[in-house]
């Protein structure tokens, strides 16, 4: 990506190619990508909020030890579906819907609709000089499945699901809880929105990886192609490769739940702990698939607010390749309480450790690029140093935790939801802010009110902080994840973290008031409205781009 | 013309298709659940939609067909074309992939039980437990790999060869060398299938209740139904040659059709040696 410059000519004969069609045919009839990640990104919003919400219950809870609102809240769950008053266990059951729908939601209708989705549709074909996807009407279908695997989602939390209404099996949807454990259409409906989802991802990704082999611009080799690119492509990869086999362990869920087969059951030679094996066989790469295209964006904001190209462009986009590759030979890491010998858990902790290597090069690179570098502050900027300084931090805990004999002590602790949202609330999300802050006005053709970013930025790091920092302590003094209670001892950093979130709910709020009024007001965006820093080509084209782009082909020198 | 497009790719107009395969997707998946507990209007949902799906690809496919005749299909789009199958077909590999692990889980790391007049019990942690470590799990008897599964192995190996015969003859232009090739490649695709049912139907195990069969139905299952989706992408060739499609230079929807097909053979050699020679060993033979 160092020496891409494209002919610099700004798409002259835009009148021609802007012709859009009429609003149903449009938005819900697609076959333009720039639309198609558009309707991604509102996706990824509006399931955003919801997926937020619900963790705002959850840290209101939290708040204080014993039980405060839940019990109401069942009750008032149970009422809308013509229920009664809700016992303590079905508040309990509650509790489990409430972080199971978090977690699905945010993994496979936020992070991933924004990231690959919402920006990989829209600056992919831009970044590579291209006028399309290579499938533009598959590339609708990959967004049009999202919502039906949505809705059946949603829907799930009001259908019985064992103990209460919803499914209340958290993410990773573990036997024997999920079948013998979660009687009722509940949790049914919850692997078929999987099923739905994962088609969606795997056609998303043979359209991504026909769209970058095959219709880079004249001149624009593998080696020459945007680090955000090669985020994608490798990303791509992984869904392509990974979800299959998550499909093939929820089927056996269904089975096992409906027609009596025994995959997960000991009673007839099953084995719960081949479900975990075949689902971290996909969640592990799945956890790469979702902070990969943060990785790419981040390097062309370091890189355009540093004025200076990617220091070890090649070693970049290698690194990459290399996390993807060793992600696929790690998944038992998630399992090493599950009773394996400890040459496997050497194994395991040794694989994981060797990511490090890669992610340090990363880290290191985007140091070396702004090292002697002309920089500037923007918020698209901000966004990224905070990525940077958070994601090491959570990948520091995840080296303690990839050591199988400490996570015999921290397995299932607050320490690892720490960890892991300080690398997924502080890295992925981080990276889609900056993202989104980057690439809004190219989008919108709206600048964004800088100071509305900067606060959002400054509030909701110091928020996210406040939230997620004390539940290492928590998680280092024996607080087991997924409990709607707590004794005493844990009372003081739980209620520092719920602070926290509400801090960190100001900043989502002034982002909203960003959007709206960069929408309604902002100043009008030219091309590249970064300067000299940006040497991709979507900033070759205006903003926003014309609706059919490059219709005479850019040729990189 | 001002704005012409100067480039081969095929930019594609508007089309409700993704949008009505994706609801038709959610009428299967409501339907389904709807169905499986017993819930009112399941199978008539789950078959609306199911038939839903099917007019979206029927649609789909055939308008495809026809922006291939309109000439839109140029040579980097045909690429488009080949990667997208390859990648599909990658990712179905995986898909078994899944189904082969169960069935070294419970092969590699049996549990200890027996099955005595179909109920099965785990005898984990009790006395003669350690002699009950065996797969197959005592109490199964097998289908005997030599006798119709070879006769089925033996039918797909030559319905590839068949389906070799059907593409060199098109691309010699002999065309009716494609429609005898395609027409046996199929009806040995049929008898596959047949013989698979038969087995099925007469298999010593039961569906429900043990590992063995679990793994064993799922796994020949989803091949059964991958054949079943490959032999109608051949028929839809064979209709398709009958009505004067495919030249010698582009015919890719004949292509992906035979890479498909070869796909679903390789499975099934996996499955021949994994599941049925392999897996059995040792088991009394039904």
């Amino acid at each position: 990506m160092t020496t891409i410059t494209a002919d610099g000519h700004i798409d002259d004969h835009a009148h021609d190619a802007d012709h859009k069609p009429a609003f149903f045919q449009r938005w819900f009839m697609s076959t333009n990508h720039k639309d198609i990640g558009t309707l991604y990104l509102i996706f990824a919003i509006v399931a955003g909020i919801i997926g937020g919400a619900i963790s705002g219950l959850m840290r209101l809870e939290l708040a204080e030890p014993g039980i405060q609102y839940l019990q109401m809240w069942a009750t008032a769950h149970n009422g809308m579906m013509g229920g009664g008053e809700a016992s303590l266990d079905e508040a309990y059951h509650l509790w489990n819907v409430l972080i199971t729908a978090h977690g699905l939601i945010m993994v496979f209708f936020m992070v991933m609709p924004a990231m690959i989705g919402g920006f990989g549709n829209w600056f992919v074909p831009l970044m590579i000089g291209a006028p399309d996807m290579a499938f533009p009407r598959m590339n609708n279908v990959s967004f049009w499945l999202l919502v039906p695997a949505f809705l059946l989602l949603f829907g799930s939390t009001f259908v019985p699901g064992g103990t209460g209404l919803g499914a209340g099996t958290g993410w990773t949807v573990y036997a024997p809880l999920s079948t013998s454990g979660s009687a009722g259409p509940a949790v049914d409906m919850a692997i078929l929105s999987l099923h739905l989802a994962g088609a969606s991802s795997i056609l998303g990704a043979i359209n991504f990886i026909t769209t970058i082999f095959n219709m880079r611009a004249p001149g624009m080799t593998l080696h020459k192609m945007p680090l955000f690119v090669w985020s994608v492509l490798v990303t791509a990869f992984l869904l392509l490769l990974s979800l299959p086999v998550l499909a093939a362990a929820i089927t056996m869920l269904l089975t096992d739940r409906n027609f009596g087969t025994t995959f997960y059951d000991a009673a007839g030679g099953g084995d719960p702990v081949l479900y975990q094996h075949l689902f971290w066989f996909f969640g592990h790469p799945e956890v790469y698939i979702m902070i990969l295209p943060g990785f790419g964006m981040i390097s062309h904001i370091v890189s355009t607010f540093s004025r200076k190209p990617v220091f070890g462009y090649l070693g970049m986009a290698y690194a990459m390749v290399a996390i993807g590759v060793v992600g696929f030979v790690v998944w038992a890491h998630h399992m090493f309480t599950t009773g394996m010998s400890v040459n496997v858990k050497m194994y395991f902790t040794a694989a994981t450790m060797v990511i490090a290597v890669p992610t340090g090069i990363k880290i290191f690179s985007w140091i070396a690029t702004m090292w002697g570098g002309s920089m500037t502050f923007k918020t698209p900027m901000m966004w990224a140093l905070g990525f940077i300084f958070m994601f090491t931090v959570g990948g520091v805990t995840g080296v303690v935790l990839a050591n199988g004999g400490i996570d015999d002590n921290l397995h299932d602790t607050y320490y690892v939801v720490a960890h892991f949202h300080y690398v997924l609330s502080l890295g992925a999300v981080f990276s889609i802010f900056a993202g989104f802050y980057y690439w809004f006005p190219k989008m919108s053709g709206r600048m964004y009110n800088e100071l509305l970013g900067q606060l959002h930025f400054w509030i909701f790091f110091i928020g996210v902080n406040i939230l997620f920092f004390p539940q290492h302590f928590l998680g280092q003094q024996g607080m087991p994840r997924r409990y709607a209670d707590y004794p005493e001892q844990f009372a003081y950093w739980n209620q520092i973290s719920s602070i926290g979130y509400a801090v960190m709910l100001v900043g989502v709020l002034i982002f909203f008031v960003n959007i709206g009024y960069s929408l309604l007001a902002g100043r009008k965006a030219v091309g590249n409205y970064w300067g000299e820093g940006a040497t991709t080509l979507e900033w070759t084209l205006s903003s926003p781009p014309p609706f059919h782009q490059f219709e005479t082909l850019p040729q990189i020198k | 013309m001002a704005g012409a497009k100067n480039h081969d790719y095929h930019i594609l107009p508007p089309d409700i298709w993704p949008l009505v395969g994706s609801f038709s997707a959610f009428a299967m998946a409501i339907g389904g659940v709807r169905w499986m507990h017993d819930m009112a209007h399941g199978g008539l949902i789950f078959a609306i939609g199911t038939v839903a799906v099917a007019l979206t690809f029927f649609s789909w496919w055939s308008n495809v067909i026809k922006e291939a005749h309109a000439g839109d299909h140029t040579p980097v789009v045909q690429l488009h074309l080949r990667y997208g199958m390859i990648l599909f077909i990658a990712s179905e590999v995986m898909f078994f992939v899944g189904w082969f692990w169960a069935w070294f889980d419970f092969s590699l790391f049996p549990q200890p039980i027996e099955m005595v007049d179909g109920v099965v019990t785990n005898y984990i942690g009790q006395d003669g437990a350690a002699a009950l470590l065996q797969w197959p799990p005592k109490g199964i008897e097998v289908l005997n790999a030599f006798e119709l599964p070879l006769l089925n192995t033996m039918i797909l190996l030559c319905s590839g060869t068949t389906v070799t015969w059907a593409h060199h003859s098109l691309i010699h232009g002999d065309r009716k060398g494609l429609k005898t090739g395609l027409w046996l490649t199929i009806l040995l695709g049929a008898l596959f299938s047949c013989i698979q049912a038969y087995e099925y139907s007469v298999a010593p195990f039961p569906f429900a209740g043990i590992n063995y069969s679990s793994a064993f139905y799922m796994a020949t299952g989803f091949h059964g139904f991958h054949v079943l989706v490959g032999t109608i992408f051949l028929i839809v060739c064979l209709v398709r040659t009958y009505k004067g499609h495919f030249t010698p230079q582009q015919h890719f929807g004949f292509e992906a059709a035979a890479w498909y097909w070869h796909f679903v053979d390789v499975v099934w050699l996996f499955l021949f040696i994994v599941v049925y020679v392999w897996g059995g060993w040792g088991a009394p033979v039904h």
